[in-house]
């Protein structure tokens, strides 16, 4: 696993490094004082991209404690987001303090242990039973379902979805023992890099708006590009899967196409309640689920296809 | 000799508790301060904020830059913080806070002076001027006349209206586990006390750009 996975870090700084070339040129020739935003957006993105990735590094490098560690604080902090727009009552608030300090911990901790048979129901059918119990005991129904609702799919998406990268490393497949992380970093760099060629591709080319009231920035001609050059380098990273070439290309398609779809369902809800951004504690990129809704709906199914025909 | 030999350690057990207060508050509030109409540079300054919660003095407190942190002292009720030994210890040495007697047995100017006191040390404030936290659905109680005494008292110094958002959701009234959610501290323009300017006018004018920094105004 180990020269695998630094042989991909080292191809992950490489590019950086570029994008940083690149930023640091773009800025001196378009926008020395800070003028132009866009520029300084992508300059503020890398800088970010650089902390994230350090941070992946290192919870790779500490296996599957300092992952699991890594996404349950990456599922507090998207709660913490989702949450802050939502109808949350008073009503709600001991389903509220459950959902952060007991269903977090405990979902994290049976994936930790590899429990499937618990981490994959616990939140679709425990949590959703028990919560709303909690809630009616305060005997308050006025947006009951709302509240009662709102919770759930929060927790569905920022925990119970997020919490099926880290639980890749408890697949076990065969002639593939001790590499699960780079089956993490696959579905990371395909769904990130695809998020990113969508938006090369989409400013070089983009024309045709695909969904102009939920995300004007989407358009045809990115989605295209992004999802084909995407898939292409998840089939040339077909040598830190089990997968053969072809097979890495459908998982990457597959992975890419939910990613795109999981950023228009968030930018949706954004819509909705009127924000531009789930959050600013990312700098130029906004909150987590801002980064994360391309891989939080792609993990689950990712999960799924590899556990159905590979273990 | 006891008391020469704990000064120091009060010192840094205090350190030590604001660096845990910060570090609470930043991880469940994730808090962000907008300098929207002033700079965060050290000055004669009144914060003045709407209050719904036990910790808004806190959140504003947590994300002044270092220097004008340890400049600013909010004012707090002294029969809550000296009830126990604990929050005597917060209230004195870690926030350094003026305490104002509230239960008005004392003589009535008291209060307006010791706030005068503190902004001639060189010292700013952070100040609840709705005199009590707001459990009501109405976004502002009407203001205590304490803002105009004090503007009364020291017209030269700068009052910095300041709007927390979303605390009051992080911890509502009689709950003890806060949740966790995001939290944004919105500063605006600063207002002096002009000349000739009554009391009703001083707290409409006041309370008014308080209001305007509510995320309700912006819409």
């Amino acid at each position: 696993m180990i020269p695998d996975l630094v042989t991909l870090l080292l191809w992950i700084g490489v590019i950086l490094i570029v994008a940083s070339v690149v930023g640091r040129v773009l800025r001196m020739r378009l926008s020395p004082n800070g003028e132009n935003e866009g520029i300084e957006n992508l300059v503020a993105r890398i800088r970010a991209w650089w902390v994230m990735v350090i941070l992946i590094a290192v919870a790779f490098l500490a296996g599957r404690t300092g992952v699991v560690i890594l996404f349950a604080l990456c599922s507090f902090a998207a709660l913490r987001e989702f949450l802050t727009l939502t109808n949350a009552r008073r009503a709600d608030h001991w389903s509220l303090a459950g959902a952060f300090f007991v269903v977090i911990p405990f979902q994290y901790l049976m994936v930790w242990a590899g429990q499937y048979g618990i981490y994959s129901i616990y939140i679709p059918v425990y949590v959703f039973l028990l919560m709303p119990i909690i809630s009616a005991l305060r005997g308050e129904t006025q947006g009951f379902l709302v509240g009662v609702a709102e919770i759930q799919w929060a927790l569905m998406i920022t925990v119970f979805c997020a919490s099926h990268v880290p639980a890749l490393l408890t697949l076990e497949i065969e002639g593939y023992e001790g590499r699960g992380v780079l089956l993490i970093a696959f579905l990371i760099v395909v769904v990130q890099l695809s998020d990113v060629l969508q938006y090369v591709w989409g400013k070089l080319i983009g024309k045709t708006k695909i969904a102009p009231r939920l995300s004007p920035s989407k358009t045809l001609e990115g989605f295209l590009g992004g999802i084909l050059s995407a898939t292409a380098i998840g089939a040339m990273l077909y040598w830190i899967t089990p997968f053969t070439p072809v097979q890495a290309a459908a998982m990457a398609f597959v992975i890419t196409i939910m990613g795109f779809f999981g950023g228009l369902v968030m930018s949706a809800i954004k819509r909705d309640r009127g924000v531009k951004d789930w959050g600013h504690t990312i700098e130029g990129h906004g909150g987590f689920i801002d980064r994360l809704d391309s891989v939080v709906f792609s993990a689950p199914i990712f999960f799924h296809l590899t556990r159905y025909w590979w273990t | 000799m006891t008391n020469r030999l704990s000064a120091p350690l009060t010192e840094l057990a205090a350190t030590l508790c604001a660096g845990g207060i910060e570090v609470f508050a930043r991880l469940v509030t994730a808090v962000r301060a907008e300098w929207v109409g002033v700079e965060p540079v050290p000055g004669k300054r009144v914060y003045y904020a709407n209050h719904c919660s036990n910790g808004d003095f806190v959140l504003i407190w947590t994300v002044l830059p270092d220097p004008l942190r340890r400049a600013t002292r909010p004012v707090a009720g002294a029969d809550y913080w000296t009830a126990t030994k604990l929050k005597h210890f917060i209230g004195r040495d870690v926030f350094n806070a003026v305490l104002i007697d509230r239960t008005g047995e004392g003589p009535r100017e008291r209060p307006v002076e010791l706030m005068s006191e503190a902004l001639d040390e060189g010292s700013s404030l952070i100040l609840f001027p709705e005199g009590t936290r707001n459990l009501t659905d109405a976004p502002l109680l009407p203001f205590r006349t304490g803002l105009f005494h004090l503007a009364e008292a020291r017209p030269e110094v700068d009052f910095v209206p300041v709007w927390i958002e979303n605390l009051n959701r992080v911890m509502p009234k009689g709950e003890v586990v806060p949740i966790p959610l995001l939290c944004r501290v919105r500063f605006g323009a600063p207002l002096r006390i002009e000349i000739g300017e009554d009391r009703d006018a001083f707290l409409t004018r006041t309370r008014d750009a308080l209001l305007a920094m509510s995320p309700e105004a912006a819409k």
